[in-house]
C-alpha cells in the first residue's frame, strides 16, 4: 500500500476513488453551495489550498510530534485544532495582504473549517500509511476532484432551474440523485488507478 | 433553520422547562436533522452499506450529540462568547475520542469497517449544528434530551437507508439471508450498486422526497430553489 507512486494517487485522488463521490466527504458544504458555478469554483479552490496545507502540516506534526510521544489517540483533536488554526491564519492573511482574493475567498474560508472533506483527507491519509509526498498528493488530488465533482454539479444544478422536477424531488432530493448519477459515471474511470 | 430550537427562554414546569415535548418532536421529525436540514450528510451515505453499520455509527452519533450538549449547556455562561467555537469543537472531539477508544477495545473489527468516518463524527455538523443552536441557550437537561432526539432523528434516517441497501444489495439483514442472491443459488439477482456510492446518494434522495411527500415539506413554499 505504501509503495504507490505519488503521481498514481493524485490521478486516483481525482477520477477512481473521489473524495465526494466515493468517501461522501464535504457532502454538507456541497449541498449549500453548489448553486452557482462560479461559487463552486470558488469554494473549491478554497479546499484545494487549504487540503494541500492541511494534510502535510497534520502528516508532519503526527509522525514527529504524536508518534514519537506515543499519543496517537488525541490524534482527532490535534488534526482538528490544526485545521482550525491553518483557516484562521490565512484567512488573516489573505485579508491582509490581498483584499481582493478575500472578497472572493472570504465568506468561504470560515466554512471550511468544518467541512469534513479536510478533516476526513487527513485522517485518510494515517489509516492508509501514506509517506510524505503521497500524503501531499493525496490531499492536491483529493482537493480536486472535489472541486471537480461540485462544479459539475453546479452546472447541472444551474441548468435544472428550467426543468419540472416533481414536487417532492426539488430541493436536495433530485440533487442526491444526479450525484448518484454522476458517481455512477465516476465508477467507469475504475481500474485506470487504484490506490 | 432559524426555527429549528423551540423559543428560547420562558421556563415553564418541570425539568425541562416544560418544553420537552416539542424539543423531541422536533429533533425527530419536525426538524429532522438529515431529511429536513440536510446536516451530516457525510456519515448519512457513507456507512451506511449495512444495517449493522448504520445502527453502530447512530449510537455513535447520539452518545457524541447528547454528551457535548449536556457540557456545552452547562458552561454556557462561562465560555466566553468569542471562543466558544473552539471550546464546542474541543467538547466533542473528546467524546468521539472517547467513542472511538472504545469501539476499538470491544469491537475491534466494527471500527476497521467504519474507520474514518467514526473520527468525522467531529465536523458532523449536527452534533455542531445542536451545540449552537440550543444548548448554548439552554439549561442542561433539555439540551440533554434535544440531543438524544436528534440523535434518533439521524438514526431513524440512518437505518432507513442501511435497510435498502443491505436488502436491495447484498439480500440480507443484519448479515442474515432474506433473499438469496443469484450467485448463491438462489433467485434474487443482487444489485450491487446499491451497495456501492451511487446507491447511497440515489437511497437517500428518494428517502428525502418520500419524506417531503408525507409531511409536505415543500408544498408550502411553492417554488423552492432547484
Amino acid at each position: 500500500m505504501s509503495d504507490v507512486s505519488p503521481w498514481v494517487i493524485l490521478i486516483a485522488s481525482i477520477f477512481t476513488s473521489n473524495i465526494l463521490l466515493t468517501n461522501f466527504l464535504g457532502m454538507c458544504s456541497f449541498l449549500a453551495c453548489s448553486r452557482q458555478v462560479g461559487t463552486a469554483i470558488g469554494l473549491g479552490t478554497a479546499v484545494i489550498f487549504v487540503m494541500v496545507c492541511t494534510t502535510a502540516i497534520n502528516w508532519c506534526i503526527y509522525t514527529h510530534v504524536l508518534l514519537p510521544l506515543g499519543i496517537e489517540h488525541l490524534w482527532f483533536i490535534v488534526a482538528i485544532a490544526v485545521i482550525a488554526a491553518f483557516v484562521q491564519f490565512v484567512e488573516m492573511f489573505v485579508e491582509r495582504f490581498s483584499p481582493r482574493l478575500y472578497h472572493a475567498l472570504g465568506i468561504f474560508l470560515p466554512l471550511i473549517t468544518v467541512n469534513c472533506a479536510i478533516l476526513g483527507a487527513s485522517l485518510l491519509m494515517i489509516t492508509r500509511h501514506y509517506n510524505f509526498l503521497q500524503s501531499t498528493a493525496f490531499g492536491f488530488g483529493g482537493g480536486l476532484g472535489w472541486m471537480l465533482a461540485i462544479v459539475l454539479i453546479a452546472g447541472l444544478r444551474q441548468k435544472m432551474t428550467y426543468s419540472d422536477v416533481p414536487k417532492p424531488f426539488k430541493g436536495v432530493a433530485i440533487v442526491m440523485i444526479i450525484t448518484g448519477i454522476m458517481a455512477m459515471i465516476f465508477m467507469g474511470f475504475a481500474g485506470m488507478a487504484k490506490i | 433553520m432559524a426555527n429549528s430550537s423551540p423559543q428560547i427562554g420562558g421556563c415553564g414546569s418541570g425539568i425541562c422547562c416544560g418544553k420537552g415535548k416539542e424539543t423531541f418532536k422536533a429533533g425527530v421529525w419536525v426538524t429532522n436533522p438529515i431529511a429536513i436540514q440536510i446536516l451530516g450528510i457525510c456519515s448519512a451515505l457513507a456507512v451506511t452499506t449495512t444495517l449493522m453499520n448504520s445502527l453502530v455509527m447512530s449510537i455513535a452519533l447520539t452518545f457524541v450529540c447528547v454528551g457535548s450538549n449536556l457540557f456545552v449547556s452547562l458552561l454556557r455562561d462561562v465560555t466566553p462568547r468569542r471562543v466558544r467555537m473552539i471550546a464546542e469543537v474541543a467538547i466533542i472531539a473528546t467524546f468521539v475520542i472517547v467513542f472511538d477508544l472504545l469501539l476499538k477495545a470491544f469491537y475491534f473489527e466494527m471500527s476497521e469497517q467504519l474507520g474514518p468516518y467514526v473520527g468525522l463524527i467531529i465536523t458532523n455538523c449536527i452534533v455542531m449544528g445542536r451545540a449552537e443552536a440550543f444548548a448554548l441557550q439552554n439549561p442542561p437537561v433539555v439540551s440533554m434530551l434535544d440531543g438524544f432526539a436528534n440523535g434518533l432523528g439521524y438514526t431513524i434516517v440512518l437505518c432507513a437507508v442501511g435497510f435498502f441497501r443491505e436488502l436491495l444489495g447484498a439480500g440480507q439483514l443484519f448479515g442474515y439471508t432474506i433473499m438469496e442472491t443469484t450467485s448463491k443459488g438462489g433467485w434474487y439477482p443482487q444489485n450491487v450498486v446499491m451497495i456501492l456510492a451511487p446507491g447511497a446518494f440515489i437511497t437517500l434522495g428518494f428517502l428525502i422526497a418520500l419524506y417531503n411527500a408525507l409531511s409536505g415539506a415543500n408544498d408550502s413554499e411553492g417554488e423552492t430553489t432547484p
